[in-house]
């Protein structure tokens, strides 16, 4: 049986600011897949040519805020069924690939460049979820993970 | 022009409150900054709550020097477009964010010499005295480091193989 071949569908999450702008840097590794974009302000303009979700923005400190947002990439998640799903952060990112893992997508976590110190909560709790966990930053990478490959500068 | 950003998320008086005295002191007409959900009513500048990623790269761009928070988005996009970038870090003893990663990332930039940094008000207005004289960032390429890209694909076409 001939192998048939198959654009998969990648899922790409992040907040606005920093997170966004470093998010937008990989973009040229997705190469032929099948994108969507979840960003918490209205960026669609600059991924253009993709599908483009906005979800609202929160915190683990507001948890109605936070059920909210979660329930927003929740409905996304299920009407883009990604095969990938990768973040650069924060918390809609770390929900996307919670949710992307219950249905069996493979996961991607980019910690921010920001945190250079330690991983943020959510850069930690990604490490539970995510396929290929990743921090920016050489002295923070385990062996068991967060590893380092390279940078978004 | 000068932008002035404190990113999406969080207000940060003690730099917005300082670069509009400065500006009314100088009488400079031509200070434009995008202050967060912020109570502070600024007298000398242009400024707007918040704005669309788009907007905000269109404002770096049209900008002679950028003046920020030592947030990623401000800086990245600075380098990006080759502005060059002068930065106070937001402080968690003042209530300005939760911890202050702001100082480690500012102390990095510093030491790579791609921005500008300051610690308080004081040498924030020296900074802007001095700010037709920054020195030009070298700018950056639109994306991540080959080998970040290269790893990402690698992982890309892992999965593209199993479905």
């Amino acid at each position: 049986m001939a192998a048939k071949h198959k654009r998969p569908r990648l899922l790409a999450v992040a907040s606005g600011g920093g997170h966004w702008i470093q998010l937008l840097r990989v973009v040229p590794a997705f190469g032929e897949c099948d994108c969507a974009f979840i960003c918490t302000l209205d960026a669609r303009d600059q991924v253009a040519g993709h599908r483009f979700h906005r979800v609202p923005d929160a915190n683990r400190w507001n948890k109605l805020a936070f059920l909210r947002m979660a329930l927003s990439v929740m409905i996304v998640v299920l009407r883009e069924r990604p095969h990938i799903v990768v973040s650069t952060g924060a918390a809609p990112g770390y929900v996307a690939l919670r949710l992307g893992r219950l249905i069996r997508a493979k996961t991607i976590w980019i910690d921010s460049f920001a945190n250079v110190d330690t991983l943020s909560m959510s850069g930690k709790m990604a490490g539970g979820v995510a396929d290929l966990w990743l921090t920016q930053w050489q002295h923070l990478a385990k062996p068991e993970g967060p590893y380092y490959e390279g940078s978004v500068i | 022009m000068i932008f002035v950003t404190v990113g999406v998320q969080l207000p940060f008086d003690r730099l917005i409150s300082t670069v509009d005295d400065w500006a009314g002191s100088r009488g400079r007409s031509d200070v434009v900054a995008q202050i967060g959900a912020s109570k502070l009513v600024p007298k000398n500048i242009k400024y707007q709550s918040t704005m669309s990623p788009s907007e905000f790269r269109q404002h770096v761009v049209a900008a002679k020097a950028v003046v920020g928070h030592a947030g990623m988005g401000s800086i990245i996009t600075a380098l990006e477009l080759g502005k060059p970038i002068l930065v106070m870090p937001r402080r968690a003893a003042f209530g300005e964010h939760r911890n202050d990663h702001q100082l480690s990332t500012s102390r990095h930039m510093k030491a790579q010499g791609i921005a500008t940094v300051v610690d308080d008000e004081a040498a924030l207005k020296e900074g802007l005295d001095s700010i037709e004289g920054l020195v030009r960032s070298q700018e950056i390429s639109a994306y991540a480091n080959a080998q970040l890209l290269n790893r990402i694909s690698t992982f890309i076409a892992d999965v593209s193989g199993r479905i």
